[in-house]
C-alpha cells in the first residue's frame, strides 16, 4: 500500500520578476516502510516538496495523501508525521531529554511513558549518558541524533528528513548514513529523504526520485538510475565522475563523435543525438578505438581517473591502479557495446536500431 | 630588555582611552564623594570639611525620601509595563501581518523623538480644559481631570509618557532577537501540535531572556536617568509628587546652589546605578547563559 501519494502538486511563489515555479504538477506515490530520497540540485524544488507533504508549505493545486487521508490542506500536526530538520532545530535552552520529549509534552502524555519512552529512544540513538546535557554541549553528530530521537520517539509511521547529514563532516556522515538506514528497517518507518548528495541516495535508498526544475526527472530505484537513466539529465547527475556525454555527428558512413573522423559508433539516423558511456566501462585498446588524448591523470588509489578529450567533447576514464599514460599521451578508447546509452537530440533516452548489445564497440 | 618594551608598548596603547576616562569619568566621581564631605563654599567662605555633615542633612531630609520613593515607584510603574508592551509589539510586528514596515516605524516613533518634544506633545494631551484627553473624557461625560496640576495622578501622567517613549525602543531589541531565532523551531513545534502560546512560553520567552535581562538593566538606569519631561512638564510639582531623584540633585545644584549637599545626593544615585550595574555582571550574565 502507498503510504504518500501526491498527485499533481504545484506551488509556486512570486518574486519581483513573476510567478516562480518551485514545484511544477508532481506526482509519485512512495510505499510504507521504504527510504525514498527527493534527489536534485539546488534550487530544484526536493525541500519545497518536503515542504508540501509536511504541510509547512500549502500546494498551489494538486492533493497529497497520507495513509491513504486527504491532507492537503491539513496543518503539520494532524498529518501524524515527524521530522528532521537540516539545522536539527533543537531548542538550546532544554535538555536532550527535554527537546526529544518536546512532542510527547505538547500532548500532556503521562510523566511514566514519557520517562519510559525516552529510556527507550535514548538507548536506541545511544544517549543514554547525555540526556541531562544541553544541546550546546553536544558534537554535531550527537545533536543529530537527538534530532532523530525526537522524530522516532512520537513514532509516527511517516519521517520526513531535510538534508539531515550536511553539516557533518565526511566520516560521520557515512556513519549516520547506516544508522539512519538501519533505524528506518528497524522501526519500519516510511522515510522521506532530501539530499543534493547522489551517493547519500544511491548508498541509502529504495526509491530514488530526481528532480530538476521543479519536475521529475527519473523515479526509481538507485539501479535503475545508474544503469538506464531515463535522459543525459539523469546521466550527468549520478555516478562519480558522471556518464561521459558525446555529442555525435554525420560521419558520412554512420554517427562519429563530433570533432573526429571515426569511427562510427552508432547508426547515421543517430547523428545530432549524445552517446553514453560510464567512464568505468571504457577500456584503453592497443586496437582501432576512438582516438583521444590525455589531459590530465587524477589517482584516486584504487583507481586513477584519465581526462581525456576526443574531438570536440572531454570525456573521463576509470582504469585500476595507477597508470603510466600522463598529460599529452595519445590513446585508443573502446568499450562494449551493452556499456553503451544513446540520448536523441531531445535528451531523452532512445534505443537506436540496428545494432545488438553485447557485442564490443568500436571495431 | 625586550620586557620592558614590551611594557612601554602596552601603556602606550591603553594610555589614550585611560586618559580620557580618568580625566572625565573616574575623577569626578572621586573629586564628587571629596566634596560631599566639604560644606560649599559661599562668597569669601572657602569649603572647609564637615564629615558626614552632608549625609546627616540626606537622611532627615524628607524631600529626599520623597524623590527616592516617587523614583521607586516610578521604575516599578514603567520597566514591568514598557518591557511586557515592548515584547508584545515586537512578537506581533515579526508575524506575517499586512503593512510590517510602517508598523515597525510608527511603534518606533516615539524613541526617536527627543524627550523634550515628547514631553511637549504629551502636555497637548494633558493640558486642562482644552487638551486632547479632556476633550475626550468631556465628550464622554466623564468629570474633569488635571492630570499634572493634581497631586494624586501627576507622577502616573509622567509614567504614561516614558512608557510610550521606551516600549518602542526596547522593542527593536526584541525585535532583533526574534529575527535571529531559526524559523525552522517555530516549525519543528508546528509539527508536534504545540500552539502558539505554548510555543512562546516554553520556547520564545526563555531564548529572549538575555534581551529581557539587558532592556531590564537599562531599564532601571533610565529610571533614574531621564528628568527631561520632567523638566518640561511638572518640575517635580505639585508639592513635590514627581520630583525623581536626579532632578532634586539638579535644583538643590543648579537652582539652590548648594553644591555639597548635591554631591551627597550625588553619591546615592551613583551608588544605586552602581548596584545595578554590579547585578547585571554578576548575578544576571551567570544566570542566562544557557549553552
Amino acid at each position: 500500500m502507498s503510504a504518500i501519494v501526491v498527485e499533481g502538486a504545484s506551488k509556486h511563489w512570486t518574486t519581483g520578476d513573476g510567478k516562480v515555479r518551485a514545484v511544477d504538477r508532481l506526482s509519485f506515490s512512495l510505499d510504507a516502510g521504504t527510504l525514498n530520497v527527493l534527489l536534485g540540485p539546488s534550487g530544484c524544488g526536493k525541500s519545497t516538496t518536503l515542504r508540501l507533504i509536511a504541510g509547512l508549505e500549502i500546494a498551489d493545486e494538486g492533493t497529497i495523501r497520507i495513509d491513504g487521508r486527504d491532507v492537503t490542506r491539513l496543518p503539520p500536526s494532524q498529518r501524524n508525521i515527524s521530522m528532521v530538520f537540516q539545522s536539527y532545530a533543537l531548542f538550546p535552552h532544554l535538555s536532550v531529554g527535554e527537546n526529544i520529549l518536546f512532542g510527547l509534552r505538547v500532548r500532556k502524555v503521562a510523566q511514566d511513558e514519557c520517562e519510559r519512552r525516552l529510556g527507550q529512544t535514548a538507548e536506541l540513538l545511544g544517549l543514554s549518558a547525555l540526556v541531562n546535557r544541553k544541546p550546546g554541549q553536544l558534537s554535531g553528530g550527537q545533536q543529530q541524533r537527538v534530532a532523530l530521537g525526537r522524530a522516532i520517539i512520537a513514532q509516527t509511521p511517516v519521517c520526513l528528513m531535510d538534508e539531515p547529514l550536511s553539516n557533518l563532516d565526511a566520516q560521520l556522515r557515512a556513519e549516520m548514513r547506516q544508522e539512519i538506514r538501519a533505524l528506518q528497517r528497524k522501526l519500519g518507518i516510511t522515510m522521506v529523504y532530501v539530499t543534493h548528495d547522489q551517493v547519500e541516495a544511491m548508498s541509502m535508498a529504495d526509491r530514488v526520485i530526481l528532480l530538476n526544475g521543479g519536475r521529475i526527472e527519473q523515479n526509481g530505484a538507485p539501479v535503475d538510475l545508474y544503469e538506464t537513466p531515463a535522459n543525459a539529465f539523469v546521466a550527468r547527475f549520478i555516478g562519480t565522475p558522471p556518464m561521459n556525454l558525446l555529442p555525435l555527428v554525420d560521419g558520412g558512413a554512420g554517427a562519429v563523435v563530433d570533432g573526429t573522423n571515426g569511427p562510427v559508433v552508432l547508426p547515421p539516423e543517430c547523428a545530432g543525438g549524445q552517446l553514453g558511456v560510464r567512464p568505468e566501462h571504457v577500456r584503453i585498446t592497443r586496437g582501432q578505438g576512438l582516438f583521444a588524448t590525455v589531459e590530465g591523470v587524477e589517482y584516486l588509489g584504487g583507481d586513477s581517473l584519465l581526462a581525456c578529450r576526443a574531438g570536440r567533447s572531454a570525456l573521463a576514464v576509470r582504469v585500476a591502479g595507477s597508470t603510466a599514460l600522463a598529460r599529452g599521451d595519445s590513446v585508443s578508447l573502446e568499450w562494449p557495446g551493452g556499456a553503451q546509452h544513446y540520448f536523441g537530440p531531445d535528451g531523452a533516452r532512445a534505443a537506436p536500431a540496428g545494432r545488438t548489445s553485447g557485442e564490443t564497440m568500436l571495431a | 630588555m625586550t620586557r620592558t618594551r614590551e611594557w612601554i608598548y602596552a601603556w602606550l596603547l591603553i594610555a589614550p582611552a585611560m586618559i580620557l576616562l580618568v580625566l572625565f569619568t573616574h575623577y569626578p566621581a572621586v573629586a564628587n564623594l571629596w566634596h560631599s564631605f566639604l560644606s560649599t563654599p559661599k562668597g569669601s567662605r572657602p569649603a572647609v570639611w564637615v564629615g558626614a555633615d552632608n549625609y546627616v542633612q540626606l537622611v532627615e531630609d524628607p524631600i529626599f525620601w520623597q524623590a527616592l520613593q516617587n523614583n521607586l515607584w516610578y521604575a516599578l510603574g514603567t520597566i514591568p509595563v514598557s518591557i511586557a508592551i515592548a515584547l508584545l509589539m515586537a512578537v506581533w510586528v515579526h508575524g506575517k501581518i499586512a503593512g510590517r514596515g510602517l508598523l515597525r516605524l510608527a511603534y518606533f516613533t516615539p524613541t526617536m523623538l527627543p524627550m523634550i518634544a515628547v514631553a511637549n506633545i504629551w502636555m497637548f494631551f494633558y493640558t486642562p480644559e482644552y487638551g486632547l484627553l479632556e476633550q475626550v473624557t468631556k465628550g464622554l461625560g466623564f468629570a474633569s481631570h488635571n492630570w499634572l496640576g493634581s497631586k494624586s495622578p501627576a507622577l502616573a501622567s509622567l509614567m504614561v509618557v516614558t512608557v510610550w517613549k521606551e516600549a518602542g525602543f526596547f522593542m527593536i531589541f526584541y525585535l532583533a532577537a526574534l529575527q535571529s531565532m531559526s524559523p525552522s523551531l517555530a516549525e519543528a513545534a508546528a509539527i508536534e501540535g504545540a500552539s502558539r502560546w505554548y510555543f512562546f512560553r516554553r520556547i520564545t520567552f526563555p531564548l529572549l531572556m538575555p534581551v529581557t535581562l539587558f532592556v531590564l538593566v537599562n531599564a532601571v538606569i533610565n529610571a533614574f536617568r531621564l528628568v527631561d519631561h520632567i523638566v518640561v512638564m511638572t518640575r517635580g510639582g505639585p508639592d513635590n509628587a514627581t520630583a525623581l531623584l536626579l532632578y532634586y540633585i539638579y535644583e538643590i545644584g543648579f537652582r539652590f546652589w548648594d553644591s555639597a549637599y548635591a554631591a551627597a545626593l550625588t553619591m546615592v544615585l551613583l551608588a544605586i546605578l552602581g548596584l545595578t550595574a554590579l547585578f547585571q555582571f554578576f548575578v544576571l550574565e551567570r544566570r542566562t547563559h544557557y549553552q
